[in-house]
């Protein structure tokens, strides 16, 4: 392998591990709150066709981007309302939502299969761009992943730094205590859930107007579930989701790996090889459940409804 | 003027009546107990002082003013602080980050200086808190130091206190009746809230008791005897406690020797070198603060956790190994600690909780389940213990749970076991039905049953067991027959110290270390 | 104003009347629409749900689609009645599929109808690997079930996908993604010549009765329920997990591998890219929307068959597209969720009497 190949690997594996990690930010805030959102792939390909859809009516990738991010809240409102408010379970209502925005986004697009658009255009960063391998892999690309960089920041200080953090915290290890102690637990709750479906309807968007601008009917193809469970194998913590992203990124690209080595396989093998991983992690996690124990949200998946 | 006066609160749950008209009022520096059995509604008359639920009715004057409040946040701006029975803390986060949750934002932002409030605040009421430890890392006694803490860290004018001696040994139950009398004569109002008689009359200046949603009255306790107290609480068509014989054994059913147990859970307790024999018809009892080993201890003799062969005999048969189902072939039964979802199937009905522990006594043939004979069982076990309810269709969460645990007790002692093993079997059941439970025990033992009963309540197993011991961080003391330990070695006991004394286990080199 | 109030008991008329409450509230935003797309809501409705079934045909055509959604669905019912979150349906239903297809390309000069049982006991047993698979993990390794059996999902379609474009495609078909065409004798009875419909209807109504019967009076079927209603009561009576996990897994993999096989050998007759319209992920509604009761089971089934029928005929009638299914079938896992809440709590008036600051605090109601 050359220099030049493993420059484009790394390139790939940065944008194809975006929309995981975009997702993945908007679920671990959502359990963090102790709320279980199975609807990612639902919340994902409704953000992406309707990100589609305004790209082709309007002409504009930036309301497109906005208003994939306004159908994933609309979308995760559904399911915060379901499981918040009427407080059913979580796991069925994530499913629910899953199905519902399958069939939906299919709807929506059926008119919009085999349309072409230009998508959104790296955004090359002067002077730091040139420099060797890294120039390219870190400041030649579009801007959703310098997006992605800063919100993995952001969260990180949030998180560990401030007093909504440690509300959030709070709400999910002890909806109850939480409560006594005035937290508002279903506004957290509601907050989280739509920062998941902002972050899940970017993640779509990102993949019918940036990774591959079109738009196809279930085109998220599990990425919703992958960056399920790579919320649970990074141990609900920032820097590790972005290291698992990068790489399943590079499970998914499998392909350009292969042709540089000269090797020729099925495409159809070869695209199992995400899944495969994913099922690979979910059997280290087991490895060590104890450590899992300590980590995940304690109230995660359970309901709440303060006694009035 | 009344630092707190409520009249008239009123609160309805969906079919039952939580508070019913109640007054109370508490004076500057006074500590007023709140008594009455589980479900007089005590928990909730506190939760509408503290704001977490709202009354239907009623006028809350607070130093004179009529106000509502509105909300936890709310309640502890006015200088009320509440330590909850189930303490509200967060296990992963720390005790300086438990308790910055409680104060307003301008106190918890800066966590240094917050750290140093605390250390200065514990030290001063003689409750030593190390900010920087996890909370899951705590003792309960040290977890409900940093409920009050954070009570303390705000202009404190009324401190409640929701059965706060329950989880403690006796001697942490004295440091905490110094801590609360040092602050209750710095001005803070406390209300104490106990079902225990002999503590109120220690610490408490007067006594307001409920019974069934109402005041049924008011009193000094100084003054008036703990049996009118308790006719009081129980009204007076129930019987209260009696004293059983105590007996000596006969020869030895359950013998466990060097008992070793390390859980895979984090938040587990682990067992060390626990011996421990159980003779027929007698009943050893096992005291100690929640958490110190009680639950893994039971579940190793469920058979729910297996272990070595010869770890635990029974009538010198090895059954380490064995799972719950091979056990209870061998005569064994079990009363969990938790009554709905592990002793009982919430949803069920009691016909096929009937059916959960006994199908090896004939209700399962080839496979398929013989649902006449479950029936017949079935209303054995109501019509014998007196379990009332909606008949046997009925689910189990509909039950009280005092007829919900007569129901699992019933249904364990039909099997005529050999041996049974009891947590906690009367906590937080009212006391018509504790006394039917320690009757039925103690006829279950006469007829050569060997018991081992786990419990909180020191009272209790004194009252029913023939021989006792105590359990603290994995480790057993001592046995002794019941008559020969008083309470304050019980409580030296649950605190641990009964490493180095007369623990017949510790041979050679190291005993008198 | 209103507000939610836990009933003292869970409500069975509720939890009967929820399906039918969704399926209003489904009728009534399908209705709206229908409307918002210039469509007359009411001839919308109409062609969607009940012009399918003006003729024998449709009928028929409805009994080919409620066997194999009665075959997944009733597998579901006894992973979902222990709890397990067994999302794999689709997965075992594609190899049973294609294990059974594998099979009877073996067979293409069969004569007898005799090699219809091993072919049908090879995509059974396909789904059952498949299964097992999931319940190795499980159990093993304690992966979550949703996502390894999703996993397995996309897994199994990608192995149909790359069977049909290499090792198994037809050498004689023009380089298409498709096997040859099964033997006639590989290929299931019909019921009448005149129409498509198969026996496989009769496996699903066999299935139904058998899982009834295990599920209400065996002792294993005890066990299983008790399991997914309550952990650590099973745990207590020490009922053996693992055990339980493995045989409802099992379970619903041979029941979906059957419906898999008997769709590619029955109106398929081939192996090709696309053999499941989404059965597997269709039957976890029909097992929610049936209440996990084998009657409602039987009925949700034909729904949501009917859900497939409707959508084509919008298709050919409207012009609409197909996938409107998908959105029915949706919101009506969605709305049966939101009248689910019926059964636990019910809606009271909230007197507005006192302390009117006091409802600003916990406003979270």
């Amino acid at each position: 392998m050359d220099i030049d190949l493993i420059t484009n690997i790394l390139y790939a594996t940065i944008r194809t591990g975006t929309p995981l990690i975009l997702v993945a930010f908007g679920e671990m805030v959502c359990e963090k709150s102790g709320v279980l959102n199975l609807g990612q792939e639902g919340m994902m390909l409704m953000g992406a066709v309707v990100g589609f859809a305004t790209a082709v009516v309007t002409g504009s990738l930036m309301i497109a981007i906005l208003m994939a991010i306004l159908a994933g809240i609309c979308m995760s409102l559904l399911f915060g309302f379901l499981s918040i408010t009427l407080v059913s379970n979580q796991v069925a209502s994530g499913l629910a939502l899953t199905i519902f925005g399958g069939g939906l986004s299919a709807f929506i697009g059926a008119n919009y299969v085999g349309i072409g658009i230009d998508g959104v255009q790296p955004l090359v960063i002067p002077f730091l761009s040139d420099i060797p391998v890294i120039g390219k892999v870190f400041f030649q690309q579009d801007p959703l992943i310098y997006f992605s960089f800063f919100m993995g920041g952001l969260l990180f200080f949030v998180l560990t730094r401030t007093r909504l953090g440690l509300n959030l915290r709070a709400v999910g290890e002890n909806p109850e205590a939480a409560n006594s102690m005035g937290i508002h637990v279903h506004g957290i709750r509601y907050m989280a859930v739509m920062f998941g479906g902002a972050m899940a309807g970017l993640a779509g968007g990102y993949l019918s107007l940036v990774y591959t601008p079109l738009w196809s009917d279930g085109m998220t193809a599990g990425k919703g579930w992958i960056a399920l469970a790579l919320v649970v194998f990074a141990s609900w913590k920032v820097g590790r989701i972005m290291l698992g992203a990068y790489l399943f990124g590079i499970a998914s690209i499998m392909h350009l790996i292969m042709q540089g080595t000269g090797f020729e396989i099925s495409p159809s093998l070869l695209a199992m090889m995400p899944y495969v991983a994913t099922i690979f992690v979910l059997v280290l996690l087991s490895s060590n459940q104890s450590k899992a124990k300590l980590n995940a949200p304690m109230s995660l998946g359970v309901s709440y409804r303060p006694q009035l | 003027m009344n630092r707190l006066a409520l009249t008239g609160i009123c609160k309805q749950y969906p079919g039952c009546m939580a508070n019913d008209n109640i007054d109370l009022s508490v004076a500057r520096g006074e500590i007023h107990a709140l008594l009455g059995e589980n479900g007089a509604g005590k928990s909730t008359l506190m939760k509408i002082i503290y704001g977490v639920v709202k009354p239907d009715a009623g006028e809350f004057l607070w130093e004179g003013e009529s106000i509502a409040v509105n909300g936890p946040a709310h309640a502890r701006r006015l200088g009320i602080g509440m330590v909850f029975q189930h303490f509200s803390l967060f296990e992963t986060l720390t005790v300086a980050e438990n308790i910055a949750l409680g104060l307003p934002k301008e106190q918890s932002r800066d966590m240094g200086e917050l750290s140093a409030r605390i250390s200065a605040v514990s030290t001063r009421y003689g409750m030593t808190l190390d900010p920087q430890r996890f909370v899951h890392t705590l003792s309960v006694g040290e977890q409900q130091r940093v409920e009050i803490v954070r009570c303390l860290l705000q202009d404190i004018k009324l401190l409640i206190l929701d059965e706060p001696t329950s989880v403690l040994t006796p001697q942490e139950v004295k440091g905490l009746f110094a801590t609360l009398n040092q602050l209750a004569s710095e001005g803070c109002s406390i209300l104490f809230i106990s079902h225990k008689l002999d503590e109120v009359t220690e610490l408490c200046h007067t006594a307001t008791i409920l019974r069934q949603g109402k005041v049924s009255g008011h009193c000094n306790p100084q003054e008036v005897s703990s049996h009118e107290i308790a006719r009081l609480m129980v009204g007076d068509d129930t019987p209260l406690n009696q004293d059983y014989k105590k007996v000596e054994g006969g020869k030895v059913v359950l013998d466990i020797a060097d008992l070793n147990f390390k859980s895979d859970d984090p938040f587990a307790c682990t067992i060390k070198k626990l011996h421990l024999k159980v003779k027929a018809g007698e009943i050893l009892g096992i005291a100690g603060v929640a958490g110190n080993g009680q639950d893994e201890l039971m579940r190793l003799l469920s058979g729910e956790q297996s272990t070595d062969a010869d770890a635990i005999r029974l009538l010198n048969k090895n059954i380490g190994e064995l799972n719950p189902v091979e056990r209870r072939h061998l005569g064994f039964a079990f009363v969990p600690e938790e009554r709905l979802g592990r002793g009982a199937v919430p949803d069920m009905s009691l016909e096929q909780n009937t059916l959960l522990t006994s199908a090896h006594l004939g209700l399962v043939k080839n496979g398929w389940i013989n649902f006449e004979k479950v029936k017949k069982l079935g209303q054995i076990i109501l019509d014998k213990y007196k379990v009332k309810s909606a008949g046997l269709s009925a689910q189990a969460k509909s039950l009280s749970g005092g007829n919900l645990q007569k129901f699992i007790l019933g249904r364990e002692i039909e099997q005529n076991p050999t041996l049974l093993a009891c947590s906690h079997p009367t906590w937080g059941v009212d006391i018509g039905a504790a006394v039917l439970i320690r009757h039925a025990l103690i006829e279950l033992r006469d007829k050569g049953a060997a018991i081992i009963v786990v419990s909180e309540d020191i009272d209790e197993l004194y009252q029913i067991c023939d021989r006792l011991c105590a359990i603290c961080d994995g480790q057993l003391s001592p046995i002794k027959n019941t008559q020969d330990v008083n309470i304050e070695q019980l409580g030296q006991w649950m605190a641990g110290q009964f490493k180095n004394s007369d623990q017949p286990a510790v041979t050679g080199d190291n005993a008198y270390v | 104003m209103f507000k939610l109030e836990k009933r003292p008991f869970d409500s069975k008329t509720m939890s009967y009347c929820s399906p039918l409450i969704a399926l209003a509230l489904t009728l009534f935003f399908g209705g709206l629409l229908f409307a918002s797309l210039d469509h007359n809501p009411f001839e919308a409705l109409y062609t969607f749900f009940i012009l399918p079934l003006s003729d024998a045909y449709g009928l028929t055509e409805l009994g080919m689609k409620v066997g194999p959604l009665l075959l997944c669905a009733m597998g579901l019912s006894v992973c979902f009645k222990a709890k397990i979150w067994n999302i794999g349906a689709e997965g075992q239903f594609i190899m049973g599929g294609l294990g059974g297809g594998f099979m009877a390309l073996q067979f293409l000069d069969a004569q007898s109808s005799w090699v219809l049982v091993p072919i049908l006991l090879f995509g059974a047993l396909s789904g059952l690997a498949w299964a097992a698979l999931a319940a190795l993990l499980k159990t093993r390794f304690h992966a979550n079930e949703i996502l390894t059996t999703i996993m397995l999902n996309y897994i199994a379609l990608n192995a149909l996908l790359w069977a049909v474009h290499g090792p198994l495609k037809d050498p004689e078909g023009f380089n298409f993604p498709e096997s040859a065409m099964f033997a006639d004798a590989s290929i299931l009875p019909l019921l009448h010549q005149d129409y498509r419909l198969t026996i496989a209807i009769f496996f699903g109504l066999f299935a139904m009765v058998a899982i009834w019967t295990l599920m209400s009076r065996s002792w294993l079927g005890f066990q299983i329920q008790v399991l997914g209603e309550d952990k650590a009561a099973a745990q207590y009576a020490g009922f053996k997990e693992n055990k339980l996990v493995w045989f409802a897994l099992l379970v619903c993999g041979a029941l979906a591998g059957l419906a898999g096989v008997s769709e590619v050998v029955g109106p398929i007759g081939q192996l090709i890219p696309y053999i499941s319209p989404g059965y597997g992920y269709a039957a976890i509604i029909v097992v929610f929307l049936g209440r996990m009761h084998p009657l409602g089971i039987l009925l949700a089934s034909m729904l949501m068959g009917l859900t497939y029928m409707g959508g084509e005929m919008v298709q050919i009638e409207m012009s609409l597209p197909k996938s409107i299914t998908g959105l029915f079938q949706g919101m009506l896992l969605f709305f049966l969720l939101a009248s689910d809440l019926l059964i636990s709590y019910r809606i009271v008036k909230v007197k507005k009497d006192m302390r009117d600051n006091a409802t600003t605090a916990n406003s979270a109601a």
